[in-house]
């Protein structure tokens, strides 16, 4: 009856009393490219854990060509044509390509000598089959995320698979790679290889996908060919509820136009930005977009401090401030949320606690001593404010969701009275459901804390939804300063595909 | 091009270059006799320095052979004294395979605690080298006791050459055994399964792991390995000094990591070759020698071995940065 190459039939899967996944089914026919959709934590990578024998399910059972498979290897799995490319490619960067492409044929063989002649033509066939150009002597650790991806197809198309699973393939490719890649799935797919995308993109698992999967809290909410989806119905799946978009307005209050928060006059980063002026009022939120490299980040880095070295003129509530160190721009009331909060904003194994008050301890500390029922009523207080979603503030941030860990960073600047936010990627890596959260209290801070908030982003949509102007940068430059209830994603995203 | 790019053709032109500054500032350097006595000193550390270029490759670090090669070879002195044997084949491979089982208790400890090289091999070294003097004993066996085997066998000249005044000196054929294992663990590296799960250990774990290297072997072949060179390390030091001390070898691990860091390996692991490292224990033992020469005191040698060491991982952490990049 069942016309897969593998099937779930309700798996159930059980970590330490946590239900990971429950009643979870999922068919992936021979050469089909299926999607399986799903916000971080619904137990996407349970999935790919017992389709690839790593995990052996609590209940249920696994069907490969029509046949149980109880308590499947990952050994078994893999001489069955399972072949996962993880989010991480497992690969020796310190070896070349070529050794990459032939240790599995190496150990396969149970080989104890290492030949290299054999190794170049192991490799070269299976750079042909995928039918792209690698430098089979170069190191891998050498080669851009593209071109080890395609070391790890390679790979993975050597084994005789029938099914690839790809986790997250496109999370750090460039829009030109991810249609190099989508170029290559389909070409996999036409020699009847099957491919199971895991992804929380809903554009491009549309792109490239015949059918999709949707999970949600371990269990399958939706199923069917994608051409019966659209991303507002994927969304509502995933997260199970709607998400509202509708876009920020800012008025300005009545009478004279009140003091800029923020305001740089002609400011100059030597080989970054030139000559850059900006007004942001209290409750605006404005968007800054541009190409990788066109100053924007500099620009960033100036206003917190980073680059003592600018030219021309900041001020903070009309006032004229220098900023040198970050700890004057913190004192100065700006708050910076870095690109990647995971290396550069958190201390992960520290508590929620800690990295909340980690720029706040200089104010605690009465003479010498750090006053400890203040602390704990400011962390207590702001795990309310930011409906942070732990039982205690002592947890360990990594122990939390991205989406509340991005509200950790929001909340320690908060504790500093920041007057100017500056959010670099506010929602990279961010689900859905935790996206919408945060935007929602982005807003709220502009609008009743009145602060100037700069957010600079690569996804269009949100700067569209939640800034009431958006500027463009070009080549260290301002080129267009627009009002967003103007502009559609549409036409800011073509306005920035004219830079190049 | 690519030749120039190799760490090794770049350590060779500082090498070379570091050889004409000395032979400039002391024309004695590049004397016959300075020459073999030099490449002599590269002999015990060269040795030892194949172990541990493994077990950097690996991701791990030892800072416990120069114990075991003391331990194995006070044990294996003492044994021949109290059996009176007197020979040469034998206790190189009792004293080679002594220094084998101390590094087995290494790799289990690696191995099945997970626990980090670095404190392991802190903790053995302290074990082992503590055992042998409380145990064994504390005194020195010196030339009237030293079996005459050994130091016979540690004689042995390849070539030697008279001088005017009719002494002679020659080139030391231990130089020919560490060319050998030298050239053994460079074709162990290259060119077999176990060699290269080494590199792929210490290139990513995980990895290794998913790939499906057998990971138990492959660290107690490691460890075991270089316990077994610096067991066999030992043995011949105390031939080719006619001198058997429980105490020797105190702070040679800095000198040999040193060497073999300054050879190319990264600290951090996956990467290093035989012929660097052979070519960083030649630099370092030049420049401890002309530090001699020099008549600079032994605690300043101190400070150039730490600055050496410090330098070559700067170094080495900045290539591998930029590579990854």
């Amino acid at each position: 009856m069942s016309d897969g190459f593998i099937e779930l039939r309700n798996i159930r899967k059980v970590f330490a009393g946590v239900v990971a996944l429950d009643a979870m089914s999922l068919v992936i026919k021979p050469g089909e490219i299926h999607c399986l959709a799903g916000e971080n934590g619904s137990g996407k990578s349970t999935v790919i854990k017992i389709m690839s024998g790593v995990y052996q399910p609590d209940g249920g059972e696994i069907l490969i060509d029509g046949r149980t498979m109880p308590g499947m290897s990952p050994i078994e799995a893999i001489a069955h044509g399972v072949q996962v490319i993880y989010q991480d490619f497992s690969l020796f960067g310190n070896l070349t390509v070529a050794e990459n492409l032939a240790m599995n044929v190496h150990l396969g063989e149970k080989r104890r000598l290492m030949n290299w002649r054999r190794t170049r033509a192991i490799a070269r066939e299976a750079v042909d089959r995928l039918g792209v150009e690698l430098d089979l002597d170069a190191e891998v650790a050498s080669l851009p995320t593209a071109g080890k991806q395609l070391v790890a197809i390679a790979r993975a198309l050597m084994s005789d698979a029938r099914l690839i699973i790809m986790d997250e393939p496109t999370t750090a490719l460039t829009r030109k790679e991810v249609e190099t890649l989508f170029r290559i799935v389909r070409d996999i797919q036409a020699r009847g290889i099957a491919i199971l995308f895991v992804s929380h993109k809903m554009r491009e698992m549309l792109e490239i996908s015949e059918r999709i999967t949707v999970i949600r809290n371990g269990r399958k909410v939706a199923e069917g060919p994608t051409g019966g989806f659209d991303e507002a119905l994927i969304t509502r799946h995933m997260t199970g509820s709607d998400i509202l978009n509708e876009p920020y307005v800012w008025t300005p209050p009545p009478g004279p136009p009140p003091v800029p928060r923020l305001e740089i006059r002609s400011l100059t980063v030597p080989g970054k930005c030139e000559d850059l002026s900006l007004a942001i009022r209290p409750g605006e939120i404005v968007g800054l977009s541009g190409l990788l490299g066109s100053g924007r980040t500099d620009l960033a880095l100036a206003l917190f401090g980073m680059v003592p070295r600018y030219q021309g003129e900041i001020l903070i509530d009309g006032a004229p401030v220098r900023l040198r160190t970050t700890q004057e721009a913190i004192d100065a009331g700006i708050a910076y949320v870095p690109e990647d909060r995971l290396s550069e904003g958190l201390f992960l194994p520290q508590s929620i606690k800690r990295n909340m008050l980690a720029t706040s301890y200089e104010r605690l500390a009465r003479r010498l001593v750090i006053d400890r029922g203040q602390a704990e009523e400011m962390t207590q207080g702001m795990v309310r404010a930011m409906q942070i979603a732990t039982p205690t503030a002592e947890k360990p941030v990594m122990q939390l969701s991205g989406g509340n860990q991005q509200r950790v960073v929001l909340a320690r600047w908060l504790l500093t009275d920041a007057r100017v936010l500056i959010l670099n990627g506010p929602t990279v890596g961010v689900d859905v459901g935790s996206k919408a959260e945060i935007h929602a209290k982005i807003r709220e801070l502009a609008q009743h804390h009145g602060l100037a908030v700069l957010m600079i982003s690569d996804d269009v949509l949100e700067l569209v939804q939640n800034c009431n102007r958006i500027v463009l940068m070009h080549r260290g430059r301002f080129i267009e300063d627009l009002p967003a209830a103007d502009v559609t994603e549409e036409t800011v995203s073509d306005r920035l595909k004219t830079f190049t | 091009m690519a030749l120039l790019r190799r760490s090794e053709t770049v350590i060779a032109g500082i090498l070379l270059l570091a050889m004409v500054l000395i032979g400039t500032i002391n024309p004695a350097f590049w004397q016959l006799d300075n020459l073999f006595s030099l490449m002599r000193s590269n002999v015990i550390i060269g040795i030892m320095a194949m172990g541990v270029l493994l077990v950097l490759i690996s991701g791990g670090i030892d800072v416990s052979f120069p114990a075991f090669a003391v331990a194995a070879m006070y044990l294996t002195i003492k044994g021949m004294l109290a059996l009176g044997y007197n020979g040469v084949v034998l206790p190189l491979l009792a004293a080679t395979l002594m220094g084998l089982a101390f590094g087995a208790v290494n790799g289990f400890f690696v191995y099945k605690f997970r626990m980090i090289p670095l404190i392991v091999t802190l903790g053995t070294s302290a074990m082992v080298r503590g055992f042998l003097l409380g145990i064994v004993g504390t005194s020195m066996i010196n030339i009237n006791k030293m079996p005459t085997a050994l130091i016979d066998f540690a004689r042995t000249d390849v070539v030697s050459v008279t001088k005017a005044d009719s002494t002679t000196y020659g080139l030391t054929a231990m130089v020919l055994i560490y060319l050998g294992l030298a050239l053994a663990m460079h074709l162990v590296l290259r060119y077999t399964m176990i060699g290269r799960s080494a590199y792929a250990l210490g290139g990513d774990p995980e990895a290794a792991r998913r790939a499906g290297f057998d990971l138990r072997k492959t660290i107690f072949f490691i460890y075991c390995v270089a316990g077994a060179l610096a067991g066999f390390a030992g043995l011949l030091h105390s031939g080719m000094i006619w001198l058997a001390n429980p105490r020797d070898f105190v702070g040679l691990e800095l000198d040999v990591i040193a060497a073999v860091v300054l050879g190319g390996a990264s600290i951090f692991g996956g990467r290093g070759s035989v012929l660097g490292t052979m070519l960083g224990v030649f630099m370092l033992v030049m420049v401890k020698n002309s530090l001699i020469i020099m008549r600079v005191d032994t605690t300043w040698q101190l400070v150039v071995v730490g600055l050496i060491v410090i330098a070559a991982t700067a170094l080495s952490a900045w290539r591998d940065r930029r590579r990854a990049a």
